[in-house]
């Protein structure tokens, strides 16, 4: 198994970069709320021109996060694929009209309505990806926990996230080392197998990779336990920084972004824009 | 609600960072973004082990770290993670499994990911794709069922059998016996 290629921290000069922590977190949160309740063309087109726009602005290069793109477009594409093969005639359902193009075959006519159904499901997932992706890519992970506690989350669960970010790599290795190990003693993971005998085999090295976390759990419990961790009811963050004027104005931003979409996309009383009646 | 122990923190944070890794290597099945995941199997030992706020956060912050990292949160399935653990580690609260293991405690341990699986993929995960994504209803409970299905399944073979090995390597309260 060669290292696996995972999104993690891009250091640039952006406008986007040089947002606190808090600020991408509470934009996150907001954008991700936003997309979740619409279902509203108009308000999702808008969305995704200024997901674009931001794209554009944090100087993220499309080659750095290209393999996450494609994993993206798969997630999509056979998502969709299946939501057509359950129901062709869903959007038929949703948008109560019926304009048939042409068919394939038995049931799968392929109607405007579902075609439209498809348009707004993607766009509905796509708007939310480039926020997504330039939170992971341009948030230093150590100030990810002092945003987390910094919008009113326990902070020793924002500990929990900042350990779970630093530990990611050591375990990796770990799960590389052993998997290596065991592979040289003749245990495969791969396709060759059968899937019952794969599984049988992958506690084999899932076993030393949990004991060893265990152990792992133990000293570092141990070590903040020395010093004295959990002692107060606050705690400061050497990563926090202070929210600038531009924070304020992305707040302000995303806010309004939310307030618009709940209005447009509830104001007619249907989470559905229809053109067709 | 009750502070988290120093411990608690610890295992919730090196537990989200082994679900992560797992769920990176998942093998793929039939069915469209479900796969026979054995993060749920690591879940599932230390929700047992650290009990139902651990296994919540571990499958809340590693499942989302996931699908941050791949395509975009899916919040219906983040929750239904997280709810799994919190199942088992209800389900499973005070069997100490330090103190050693026995047919009891597995088959406890077994219904527990099964009703908490079930639910999870059955039931949470698929009713809020309804409210959220608004897909159809067919779609979902058939993805549902293969993911709670191969859940229950890795977490039933994998899950107990590390449970068994980590309960074998504890040296038990009185296992020294004096010589006559």
């Amino acid at each position: 198994m060669a290292r696996i290629a995972i999104l993690s921290y891009i250091k640039r000069n952006s406008l986007v970069h040089e947002l606190t922590g808090t600020t991408k977190l509470i934009f996150f949160i907001a954008w991700s709320v936003a997309s979740m309740v619409t279902y509203d063309t108009r308000v999702l087109v808008g969305m995704l021109l200024l997901s674009i726009v931001i794209f554009k602005v944090s100087r993220i290069k499309i080659r750095d996060i290209s393999f996450v793109l494609g994993l993206a477009a798969v997630f999509l594409l056979m998502n969709n694929l299946f939501v057509y093969l359950f129901s062709p005639e869903y959007g038929v359902g949703l948008y109560e009209s019926r304009t048939v193009l042409f068919t394939i075959a038995g049931p799968y006519t392929v109607t405007l309505q579902q075609l439209f159904y498809h348009l707004n499901m993607t766009m509905k997932v796509i708007c939310v990806v480039p926020v997504a992706l330039l939170f992971i890519a341009c948030t230093d992970p150590s100030e990810f926990a002092a945003s987390l506690a910094n919008i009113g989350v326990s902070y020793r669960i924002g500990y929990s996230v900042s350990l779970a970010l630093r530990y990611i790599p050591d375990v990796q290795r770990e799960y590389h080392n052993i998997s290596q190990a065991q592979q040289a003693r003749g245990i495969d993971l791969s396709g060759k197998d059968k899937l019952f005998t794969r599984m049988k085999n992958s506690v084999a090295i899932l076993l030393p990779l949990v004991l060893s976390s265990l152990n792992r759990i133990e000293t570092i419990s141990n070590a903040m336990e020395l010093r004295g961790f959990g002692k107060n009811k606050k705690r400061t963050w050497y990563s926090l920084r202070r929210m600038k004027r531009n924070d304020w104005i992305v707040v302000a931003l995303v806010l309004a972004v939310l307030v618009i979409d709940l209005v447009v996309t509830f104001w007619d009383g249907s989470r559905y824009y229809n053109p067709f009646i | 609600m009750k502070k988290l122990s120093v411990k608690s923190v610890v295992a919730i944070g090196i537990g989200a960072a082994l679900f992560f890794v797992l769920g990176k290597i998942s093998i793929p099945t039939p069915v469209p973004n479900t796969y026979i995941s054995l993060q749920y199997a690591i879940q599932a030992v230390l929700a047992t082990l650290f009990g139902p706020i651990a296994g919540l956060l571990i499958g809340f912050v590693g499942h989302t770290l996931i699908d941050a990292t791949s395509y975009g949160p899916w919040w219906s399935w983040i929750i239904a993670s997280a709810f799994a653990g919190l199942v088992i580690g209800l389900v499973t609260m005070k069997m100490d499994i330090d103190e050693g293991i026995d047919t009891k405690k597995i088959v406890r341990f077994n219904i527990a990911q099964a009703i908490a699986h079930l639910l999870a993929w059955g039931l949470v995960a698929p009713c809020l794709d309804i409210l959220i994504y608004s897909e159809p209803v067919e779609k979902l409970f058939a993805q549902g069922l293969v993911a709670g299905i191969s859940n229950i399944l890795t977490t039933g073979i994998v899950g107990t059998l590390l449970l068994v090995a980590y309960a074998k390597t504890i040296v038990k309260k009185g296992s020294l016996n004096k010589e006559d």
